[in-house]
């Protein structure tokens, strides 16, 4: 499966040129950016691992497209987003948020169903990676 | 002060408390010296008078009968502070081309109103008004909520901000989809439409505003079926997913209960209509703020009184009283689909809904500044007789903060619904991706489309199932202010 | 299965290597050409390039313009700013051609005594630089050692790239660059810094252009302890102290442009006051000339106030020669070079 979180999932994976002009859109609009990365894309999985701090007062794309290239390299087989965040009156939120990297293979999700009363069902969502322990998850020729 | 007239000729104090009838305008309800104070709820009225009745005396007379007068005069007014409570017409001005139509200002003691209560303020300000037999017509065209009387209101149980956090989706449109056909499905199949629609990559669907519980699908057997396809959704995409559970009913005591229980399934909102009365939203509201689902409004009924020019209540002013009242979504207009709507008119009310701050702009039919404070915006939706070939057009107009719903542009796909729901949002992302990218999106839209479609075989075929398909009406109900430079 | 299935594969290579953590030996992307190059078409061998068009189109007579306008003299810096420009436009016609390919080393040195004008220059050459297409954004990012080098272990690294990150795009100036060595200490936090720096002007030349600068002999010196850095600095440009006419030309713009005037004998006086003034210590070229009229308006001021009458345009504007000669550069040579620095303008 495809985990469609994100501003861009529904298109081809970005390549670097896209990526940097999401960047610079950003960086335009005064709103910095930053990187993270997970093993468990679980939707309510809000706290990504941060790659550094966010990366206050850049004029151009190229610092922030080096730390996503960074994190690649260092987490190759992990989630891994961009961020850019609103800091004005009235936002103080994300602004846009997409995927850049994925693991090579995206095992996705169980729905768990427990029967209640009269014919009602909780559910949980497991991801199949969380079976493995944080760090063993998504693992391809012994990298992590 | 009180006692100048309409021709500014004084008038003796005793005349005013003689027994009988005099003009409204002489008993202190026309006061063109007025300055309005920052806490006065102020409000224009577009007034057509009888013929004979003069525009200041007609003014004066919404004012008398939307606060203190009565017919006749009475003795007893002399027993309070009348002045205080008497509500001013402090502005009359005639409308641009029209013979007989003016715009009355009119000035609200603070007073006047219960905290934090629609019902309060809408019962004085359009409660006996709109039937007065010297105005031909009479439309409440716009209100300024003062920030004083903002405060004491709820407003939206979440507002836009945490809506996104708690669906963690940023930077791009919701997309939605109301399930089809409106009326005859079984719990069962309705389920079927939701899972596909949102598998396929919409972020929700949602129940019509007619569907509560009838005898073919009774609304705990819809709730069963439509979270087990919210769930099978979020687990099949990963993302959060969510159907708008309509819980609007007879009673108050049966809509908390439908809330309650869409809440112990685990759905992340629920809808109610604007049927159901002011009243009732508020306390919706209060339920949705406390129990943290997200609360979606269907306007259902609102155009028997929205979409006249001279007579009723402008939307803007509907969407005021929701946002205070505080509901997180609220269908807003299309601009481009099959619904009442110009771009101007819809661009004022989608301010009104999002911003803190708007300035008076009559382009788009503002009349006052208002200031929300930091009460959280609504999300406006955008549904009817939309689909995926307008998308440059629908961002232009509305934005990034707005809910799109494609029902038909979904569930009418060739390629079945997920296929739909896919197209919708593949061209969505194309063209977020595209403006971001500072490309001239609106000029360039349809070989934005065309390119997405090369590798989306989904949206292919929905261009070329609706990719013309338009609906050009003339709008009823446009600002009477059209923007040329020297109209502001 | 549902439709993004079928969307292409979904692993993103590292194509670029960032100077954040490069390890050693890592080998970075390529010098690239400006993306302008990149994106034309190669001309025929028999077309014609029209240099003077090209000139205009890029709008850098502008930046010359300013140049004259805000510096005075400094006429061998301005000649070979004009020469690096030329140069870069060739440089943009050969590509035309397919003739060269690499983007070249534009990392400079700036030396000269404070005040001469270093870093309103390097303002300007970022943005004659972004105006011939060699940088992205044109901005000037200004820093001194405390910026880059941190106090204690692992502190450097991350204040270095916060610093180049900042930059990228546009120009980073390191001002007394030579503070980042020490001879005295190998074990000094600086050297991390330099390596780092180093490390992104090989291999990020496309990203931005540094411009150290200092006085010319402790510069000299850096460079003999610091090869590497040497070595990748394409332009040398030696900013020479002012001659006593052009200070005077300096002084006088600034009170102009002030809204002051001198008085028929306080620009004699002025004029002494500079000739005194270079010979002594801390002269700081321009910047002292700007710290003298400073002083001489808080006189003025104080005049004016003590001497309690009305006053016109003309006492308001005009500045004479007791304003200056109060200075303790007017007083004995001895006192004058013992006194604080801040008295001595």
């Amino acid at each position: 499966m495809r985990i469609t979180q994100g501003t861009f999932s529904f298109l081809p994976d970005l390549t670097d040129e896209e990526i940097t002009k999401q960047i610079q859109y950003a960086l335009d609009n005064g709103w910095p950016c930053s990187v993270e990365f997970t093993d468990d894309p679980h939707p309510r999985n809000t706290y990504w691992e941060m790659w550094g701090l966010p990366m206050f007062d850049l004029t151009d794309a190229a610092g922030v497209l080096a730390e996503v290239n960074e994190c690649r390299k260092a987490k190759p087989e992990h989630y891994i987003r961009l961020n850019a965040y609103n800091a004005n009156y009235g936002k103080q939120t994300v602004a846009l948020s997409f995927i850049v990297q994925r693991p090579s293979e995206e095992p996705g999700f169980r729905v768990e169903r427990q029967e209640w009363h009269d014919r009602a069902i909780r559910y949980t969502l497991h991801p199949y990676a969380a079976d493995k322990p944080h760090g063993q998850r998504y693992q391809q020729n012994g990298q992590q | 002060m009180a006692d100048t007239d309409v021709n500014g000729s004084k008038k003796k104090k005793a005349d005013r408390w003689s027994a009988g009838v005099i003009p409204y305008a002489e008993m202190g309800y026309w006061l063109p010296d007025y300055e309005p104070k920052d806490t006065d709820i102020l409000a224009a009225f577009r007034v057509t008078p009888q013929p004979g009745v003069p525009p200041e005396e007609a003014g004066a007379a919404v004012a008398g009968e939307s606060s203190t007068a009565t017919w006749t005069v009475v003795w007893t007014d002399r027993l309070t502070n009348y002045d205080t409570y008497q509500a001013k017409c402090y502005k009359v001005e005639p409308v641009p081309n029209s013979d007989n139509q003016y715009i009355a200002y009119i000035a609200y003691h603070i007073d006047l109103f219960e905290e934090g209560s629609i019902a309060n303020m809408t019962s004085s300000i359009i409660g006996n008004v709109f039937g007065f037999k010297a105005l031909k017509a009479l439309r409440l065209e716009d209100m300024r909520i003062p920030l004083h009387y903002v405060k004491t209101f709820q407003g939206p149980a979440h507002g836009i901000i945490m809506e996104r956090e708690y669906l963690d989706k940023f930077g791009r449109p919701l997309l939605g989809a109301t399930t089809k056909p409106k009326l005859g499905l079984s719990a069962r199949n309705y389920g079927r439409v939701v899972y596909e629609a949102l598998r396929g990559g919409l972020d929700f669907t949602k129940d019509d505003e007619n569907i509560n519980s009838q005898p073919f699908m009774r609304w705990r057997d819809r709730y069963l079926y439509t979270m087990e396809a919210v769930n099978r959704a979020a687990a099949a995409t990963g993302e959060v997913k969510g159907h708008y559970l309509n819980v609007t009913a007879a009673t108050m005591e049966d809509m908390y209960e439908r809330a309650e229980f869409a809440k112990e399934l685990g759905s992340v909102i629920i809808m109610i209509d604007l049927t159901i009365g002011y009243t009732a939203i508020q306390s919706m509201a209060k339920w949705a703020r406390a129990n943290g689902l997200i609360l979606h409004l269907h306007r259902a009924g609102y155009a028997t009184y929205a979409r006249q020019k001279n007579h009723g209540v402008n939307f803007r002013v509907l969407a005021k009283w929701m946002r205070l009242a505080g509901v997180d979504h609220i269908h807003s207009g299309t601009v481009v689909g099959k619904l009442e709507g110009d771009p101007n008119a819809i661009s004022g009310y989608y301010d009104t809904l999002r911003l803190g701050k708007l300035k008076a702009n009559p382009v788009k039919g503002l009349f006052f500044d208002q200031d929300w404070g930091s009460m959280p915006g609504v999300m406006p939706v955008a549904s009817g007789g939309i689909h995926a070939g307008q998308m440059h057009d629908l961002l232009h107009y509305l934005g990034e903060d707005v809910v799109l719903q494609f029902g038909g542009g979904t569930i009418g796909h060739p390629m079945g619904i997920a296929a739909g729901a896919t197209a919708n949002r593949v061209a969505l992302e194309a063209m977020i991706k595209a403006r971001n990218e500072g490309r001239d999106y609106r000029k360039e839209g349809d070989d934005i489309l065309k390119a997405a479609a090369k590798k989306s075989r989904e949206l292919d075929i929905a261009l070329s199932t609706w990719g013309d398909i338009t609906f050009n009406y003339e709008s009823t109900d446009v600002p009477d202010v059209v923007e040329t430079p020297t109209s502001v | 299965m549902t439709p993004p299935d079928r969307l292409p594969g979904s692993k993103i290579p590292a194509t670029r290597v960032g100077f954040g953590m490069a390890r050693p030996g890592s080998n970075a992307a390529g010098p690239q050409a400006p993306e302008e190059a990149e994106e034309k078409e190669t001309l025929p061998p028999d077309a014609r390039i029209d240099l003077a068009k090209e000139r205009a189109e890029t709008g850098i007579d502008d930046v010359f313009n300013a140049l004259d306008s805000e510096l005075v003299g400094l006429a061998p810096v301005k000649n070979r700013i004009r020469e690096i420009a030329a140069l870069l436009l060739v440089d943009r016609a050969r590509a035309q051609f397919g003739l060269s390919t690499s983007r070249p080393n534009l990392h400079m040195c700036f030396t000269g005594s404070p005040g001469t004008g270093k870093t309103t220059v390097a303002m300007r050459m970022a943005d004659l630089l972004y105006r011939l297409g060699y940088l992205r954004r044109g901005h000037l990012i200004s820093v001194t050692r405390d910026d880059l080098v941190g106090q204690y272990v692992g502190h450097t690294a991350p204040k270095t790239k916060e610093v180049l990150k900042r930059a990228m795009g546009g120009v980073l100036f390191i001002d007394e660059a030579y503070y980042l060595y020490r001879e005295d200490n190998e074990r000094d936090y600086g050297q991390e810094s330099i390596e780092i720096l180093l490390q992104v002007m090989e291999n990020q030349r496309e990203d931005l252009v540094v411009i150290l600068a200092g006085y010319k002999d402790r510069m000299d010196a850096f460079f003999v302890s610091n090869p590497g850095m040497g070595s990748r600095i394409a332009h040398h440009i030696d900013f020479p102290d002012y001659t006593l006419q052009e200070l005077d030309d300096i002084g006088k713009l600034m009170i102009r442009a002030e809204g002051y005037k001198f008085s028929p004998d306080a620009e004699k006086t002025f004029r002494e006051y500079l000739n005194r003034r270079m010979k002594q210590p801390r002269f700081a070229n321009a910047r002292s000339v700007r710290n003298a009229i400073e002083r001489a308006r808080l006189r003025h001021a104080s005049r004016l106030m003590e001497a309690d009458k009305p006053v016109g345009k003309e006492e308001l504007t005009t500045l004479s020669s007791e304003d200056f000669l109060s200075s303790r550069v007017f007083a004995n040579s001895d006192s004058a070079r013992t006194s604080d620095d801040s008295l001595t303008e």
